[in-house]
């Protein structure tokens, strides 16, 4: 019944961040957009996983159901984030220490190093 | 200092009433990390906001000096020394075999067919590594806010820079 | 013995304890940290070395993490591998060895290099971690697995680009390579995404046997050849490159190179043995073949104009690599057609390995010699070296040795590579052979330009107080001399029992599927 709107969610918020990370100007706002860039393929991973009338995979809990959605992707997604808030700590660090040294967070005057 | 100053009385009041709550629940989702979706990381990220909880509401300069950061550090290594070294235990068959699992000792309760209310003693190495897990997220994700929320304090008092930043060349 | 079954394993999980239990040795002072240190570097090479000798003799390995019994890939009931494999052939082994053997050599010479700056406790265990990360790339049987190790290198790579925090310029370039680094790896795992939805395995040896070429195959295949190429530096995605290799130190970069390598094992192993003759049309051997000829170009045009050390050679790395994806491109193109395949594809195939065997050992002694060059003059810039062949005689004949290999002259074992290529590529069509030699032609200038500003020439004054660089920096930069002379003075043993064996494992998708599937798929 929801047919493919998951997919195309999914299509536009990676188009959103890839489009945050390309043209935006200030540090931070680079910084949200490979977030979302990360939240957009955990949910296509999810997604993946869905069954229509499955229940959830956890066999003491779930019940009397016949069939379960498949517990693999929501592990492989539970790693992409562990890594997504590495990426994203070590990201606003560096964003930090580079706002000490040159002053501003706009993107187009931290060039020291051209050509 | 403008920045990081305390936030109300209503604000704190609250906080203190919920702060160490919010340690009781993340271990509580680390603990049950095999029954329950939960686990190592997720618990532990609920036990390290509380301690950004804390730091907001009190404010940088009241809080951040009463904050040990080699308890951080020592959770930490602790954890992560505890999970790497329950799998080379496990060498005698594989990498991170599940030698602990049915075998009556710790972690070793074997778990009845069907649904149930599931045993918490069962399922070995997974249990004690997501514990491993957690106190390494909880020192990890505290030491990464404590680094940060003290790189404030540093940014914007610059004209005195803290001792630790020393010893490197150009 | 029965350990040895574990060394795959072994290879991994070795520089992992030894990242962990860094920062808790350093407790016990500077030396106990630089002998957990230099114990872990030096074990870990040891274990590749005895991974890699295993797997020539005995054939390709397999290892079950958390599986009852290692010699029984395939749990009862399944038809498909559901447990996190490890899979080693001879091409894999012989990257294992390459990142070894660069690892022991960057330790040995950070050693003294960086012992004024604070912080090595965590400099310790990043590196250990990169290694860990590097082994595991390489090693792996597994398309999520390969993506967690490369981000797990990917984020200890940067902890070690931005090490000297001091300086603006090496906290900007690690922003740099931070973002388009992540970008990239959100379309590899994009592409896993795709291929688990489609087949609901991840497996490498499984995702063989099974794939269809479609659309989203296809699509699948675009993201990995794009990210993968972007991690190696290749020329339209290589922004990152002259930038993060020139900002971190030297002992950092000699690892980065070895970690690019690891990338191309990637791309290399998703093209052969994953995807391999059901791809229809030569459409990617083609892309492949263009962006190495781009990169050679752009990388080599680009560094002759440099005028800082690290930098020039951040670029000649962007159009080495160019050789070698050149080299596997060709190899590639004649994959599925057994004649072509005798006639150039494997003398192609031998070609571009050798060379990424020779590039991860000449690339890192030079710069490691740059990195020597600025620990005794304290400058990088060409501008303000000079005359130091008197004063520094070790590493100069170091640096004659690693650039004559890198410029192709003919005793060294870059000649016998390029030469392979040149062969290969010539069968393809004749443009390919002189963009490779003009390239070629160019190292050679920038190098002899390099050694003649920096090492030859009338002393400067500032530079009067300068002495030859301590023993164990000499000692990290001999060891990669004492391969490449190896290399050098024994190019057909090298070729027989070195590269053959990886070449012809990395064709063979049969025999890496049947290793896991049990044979007939």
């Amino acid at each position: 019944m929801i047919g493919n709107l998951p997919y195309i969610v999914v299509g536009l918020l990676f188009t959103y961040g890839l489009f945050a990370v390309i043209f935006e100007r200030n540090l931070i706002k680079i910084a949200v957009g490979i977030t979302v860039l990360e939240s957009a393929v955990n949910l296509l991973l999810i997604v993946y996983g869905y069954r229509s009338g499955g229940n959830i995979p956890v066999f003491t809990l779930a019940g009397e159901g016949s069939s379960f959605v498949l517990p693999t992707p929501q592990a492989l997604t539970l790693t992409a984030i562990v890594i997504g808030l590495a990426t994203s700590a070590l990201l606003l660090s560096i964003i930090m220490v580079l706002y000490r040294h040159y002053g501003t967070l706009d993107v187009r005057e931290i060039r020291r190093l051209r050509g | 200092m403008r920045h990081m100053r305390p936030l109300s009385v209503i604000a704190r009041v609250v906080c203190n009433a919920f702060a160490w709550f919010m340690v009781v629940f993340g271990s509580y989702v680390i603990i049950h990390g095999h029954l329950t979706p939960g686990g190592g990381f997720q618990g532990g990220a609920v036990v390290a906001t509380a301690l950004a909880f804390l730091v907001i509401t009190h404010g940088g300069d009241f809080a951040l000096p009463k904050l040990k950061k080699e308890l951080f550090i020592g959770l930490e290594q602790a954890g992560l020394l505890i999970f790497i070294c329950a799998g080379f235990a496990a060498l005698g068959t594989t990498f991170f075999y599940n030698f602990l699992a049915n075998s009556g000792g710790l972690f070793g309760a074997s778990i009845p067919l069907g649904p149930n209310s599931g045993v918490l003693n069962s399922s070995g190495t997974i249990a004690l590594m997501n514990m491993a897990v957690g106190f390494e997220v909880v020192g990890g994700l505290s030491l990464i806010l404590y680094y940060m929320l003290h790189g404030i304090l540093q940014n914007l008092g610059s004209e005195e820079m803290g001792k630790e930043e020393t010893g490197h060349d150009r | 013995m029965s350990w040895t079954n574990h060394l795959p394993a072994l290879v991994v999980a070795v520089p992992l304890f030894g990242a962990f239990g860094a920062p808790l040795v350093s407790l016990g002072g500077r030396v106990a940290r630089n002998v957990w240190f230099l114990f872990f570097a030096a074990f870990s090479a040891f274990l590749s070395l005895l991974l890699w000798q295993h797997v020539v003799l005995s054939g390709t390995m397999v290892y079950v993490m958390g599986g009852s019994a290692w010699n029984i890939p395939l749990p009862s009931g399944m038809s498909l591998p559901v447990r996190i494999l490890l899979e080693v052939d001879s091409f894999g082994a012989l990257l294992a060895l390459i990142g070894g053997i660069c690892a022991f050599a960057g330790a040995l010479f950070s050693l003294k290099f960086m012992e004024k700056f604070t912080g090595l406790d965590k400099y310790t265990a990043l590196y250990l971690l990169l290694l860990s990360g590097m082994q595991g790339m390489v090693l792996t049987g597994d398309l999520f697995n390969l993506f967690v190790f490369i981000e797990i290198a990917s984020v200890a790579s940067f902890g070690l680009v931005v090490f000297w925090r001091d300086r603006p310029e090496a906290v900007e370039a690690g922003f740099k390579y931070m973002v388009v680094s992540t970008v990239g790896v959100m379309f590899i795992l994009l592409a896993v995404a795709f291929l688990y939805g489609r087949y609901n395995v991840v497996n490498m040896a499984a995702l063989g046997a099974n794939l269809q070429y479609g659309l989203p195959e296809k699509v699948a295949l675009i993201f990995l050849v794009v990210a993968l190429a972007m991690k190696c530096g290749s020329v339209p995605m290589h922004m990152w490159t002259p930038d993060a290799y020139a900002e971190a130190p030297a002992a950092v970069t000699c690892l980065l190179v070895a970690v690019s390598q690891a990338s191309l094992y990637a791309l290399f192993r998703i093209c052969f043995s994953v995807y391999g003759l059901s791809m229809g049309s030569s459409a990617v051997a083609w892309a492949i073949i263009v962006l190495g000829c781009l990169s050679m170009f752009v990388g080599v045009s680009m560094a002759v104009i440099q005028k800082e050390i690290k930098r020039l050679m951040a670029y000649h790395s962007v159009s080495q690599v160019g050789y070698i994806l050149l080299g596997l491109g060709v190899g590639l193109l004649a994959l599925g057609n057994p004649q072509e395949m005798n006639a150039y594809g494997m003398t192609a195939i031998k070609g571009g390995i050798y060379h990424l065997f020779n590039y991860a050992m000449y690339k890192p002694l030079l710069f490691l010699c740059a990195g020597a060059l600025f620990y005794a003059a304290k400058s990088r810039n060409l501008n303000s070296l000079g005359g130091l062949a008197r004063k520094m005689p070790y590493t100069t004949v170091l640096f004659l040795l690693a650039a004559a290999a890198i410029a192709g002259l003919p005793p060294f074992n870059g000649y016998v590579s390029k030469l392979l290529i040149y062969e290969s590529s010539f069968a393809v069509h004749p443009i390919l052979p002189v963009i490779a030699m003009v390239t070629s032609m160019l190292t050679l200038a920038s190098f002899v330009k390099v050694f003649q500003t920096a090492f030859l020439g009338p002393e400067k004054e500032a530079l009067s107080q300068v002495r030859e660089v301590p023993q164990s920096m000499i000692l990290g930069m001999g060891l990669l001399a004492l391969v490449i002379l190896g290399l050098s003075l024994f190019p057909s043993w090298s070729l027989d029992h070195l590269i053959t064996p990886a070449a012809e494992a990395l064709v063979d998708k049969a025999s890496y599927v049947g290793a896991v599937l049990g044979g007939g798929f």
